[in-house]
């Protein structure tokens, strides 16, 4: 019998039981790091390039400013810039 | 500048206190100035596994509350002079420990020493951020096995956003892979994740394999780091992750079952 599962032993390898935990692992892991990572790495340094920008111009306190990106499902990202405008730039 | 290295993992029983001892005892062995903490407050146990649970007078947090020196709590290893370990604390709270104080120990620490190696409790609550948090390295430990491998990968992603380094927008922690409890055979019967498998799935360097081995238990029962059990594979394994650690290039051993000649293959036995 060791003969025969000599030769048959190449074939059962390919559901083993190894196989399955690291195909499972495999895809719980990347679906655990996606929802980790909603906030992409560059949004810091974009928040303060764009306070920059805007501070050039008018005034901007850290409170009246905020920036969110938000995935709305799928395939859609939003971008959102909130700027509360003090009254000397105010429209009138 | 010492080398801060967290020992962590985020699955309890992998083998981060076995590992910070085995690691800590071999830096020290060539020549560095090596102090091992505890940060399992309530549950120490790297004391025993050092061998130097009677030698406890003052704790960590004996230290973090002004009630002892650095001086007073640190414990010589009485095998190599250059080794000292940081007691745990057994009783007190858990919320003893915080950023600023722990910092502060270190950094106290980083003057001396070249190596500060922190075993981390088990966990992703305080006592476990408390240990990663100031770290410039990370030794995630793991099994080949479901949980452990989830686990670490939580734990990284831990590492790369809740540490010191990151908040201040620093070089990330160095991260590094130490899989323990390796079992080669079971690996080639395909019972057990491989070493690639693993590295595959949480895609950070290697740093070691050590495989499972009875004289782990025999050196936790004697209180003699397995690092000093040089006949042994698993002290042998630990003794090229402490030279990797210091720079050198040592190949992978014991990620094979010995092998078995063609006929015993063939006709059993």
């Amino acid at each position: 019998m060791a003969l025969l599962d000599y030769f048959l032993r190449k074939k059962e390898k390919q559901a083993t039981t190894a196989s399955k935990a690291k195909e499972r692992l495999q895809i719980i892991v990347a679906h655990e790091r996606n929802s980790r990572n909603k906030q992409p790495d560059y949004l810091p340094q974009l928040t303060a390039d764009i306070l920059e920008v805007l501070r050039k111009y008018i005034k901007v306190t850290d409170e009246s400013f905020s920036i969110n990106l938000d995935n709305k499902g799928g395939d859609l990202n939003v971008l959102e810039l909130n700027i509360e405008l003090n009254d000397e730039h105010s429209m009138n | 500048m010492a080398r801060i290295i967290v020992v962590t993992s985020g699955k309890g029983g992998v083998g981060k206190t076995t590992s910070s001892a085995a690691i800590g005892l071999g830096l020290a062995l060539k020549g560095q100035k090596v102090v091992l903490i505890d940060f399992d407050i309530g549950l120490r146990n790297l004391d025993l596994i050092m061998g130097c649970e009677r030698r406890v007078v003052y704790d960590f947090v004996n230290v973090i509350n002004g009630e002892a020196t650095l001086n007073q709590a640190l414990i010589k290893d009485k095998r190599v002079s250059s080794l000292s370990i940081l007691p745990a604390s057994q009783t007190r709270d858990k919320d003893a420990l915080n950023k600023e104080n722990v910092g502060k120990v270190l950094e106290e620490l980083g003057k001396i020493y070249d190596y500060i190696v922190c075993d981390s409790p088990a966990g992703i609550e305080a006592g476990a951020m408390m240990a990663l948090y100031y770290a410039d390295e990370a030794i995630v430990t793991t099994n080949p096995e479901v949980s452990s491998v989830r686990d670490s990968d939580r734990i990284l992603g831990m590492l790369a956003s809740r540490s010191r380094r990151a908040e201040l927008g620093l070089e990330p922690i160095k991260e590094h892979l130490l899989l323990t409890r390796y079992s080669p055979k079971r690996v080639d019967d395909g019972e057990m994740l491989s070493v690639e498998d693993v590295v595959d799935i949480l895609s950070i360097p290697l740093l070691g394999v050590i495989p499972e081995s009875q004289a782990v238990l025999k050196a936790s029962n004697a209180g003699e780091p397995v690092i000093l059990d040089t006949e042994s594979d698993a002290g042998k394994a630990y003794q090229d992750v402490v030279d990797r650690l210091m720079g050198e290039t040592v190949d992978f051993r014991f990620l094979h079952a010995k092998k078995k000649g063609i006929l015993s293959r063939m006709f059993g036995g």
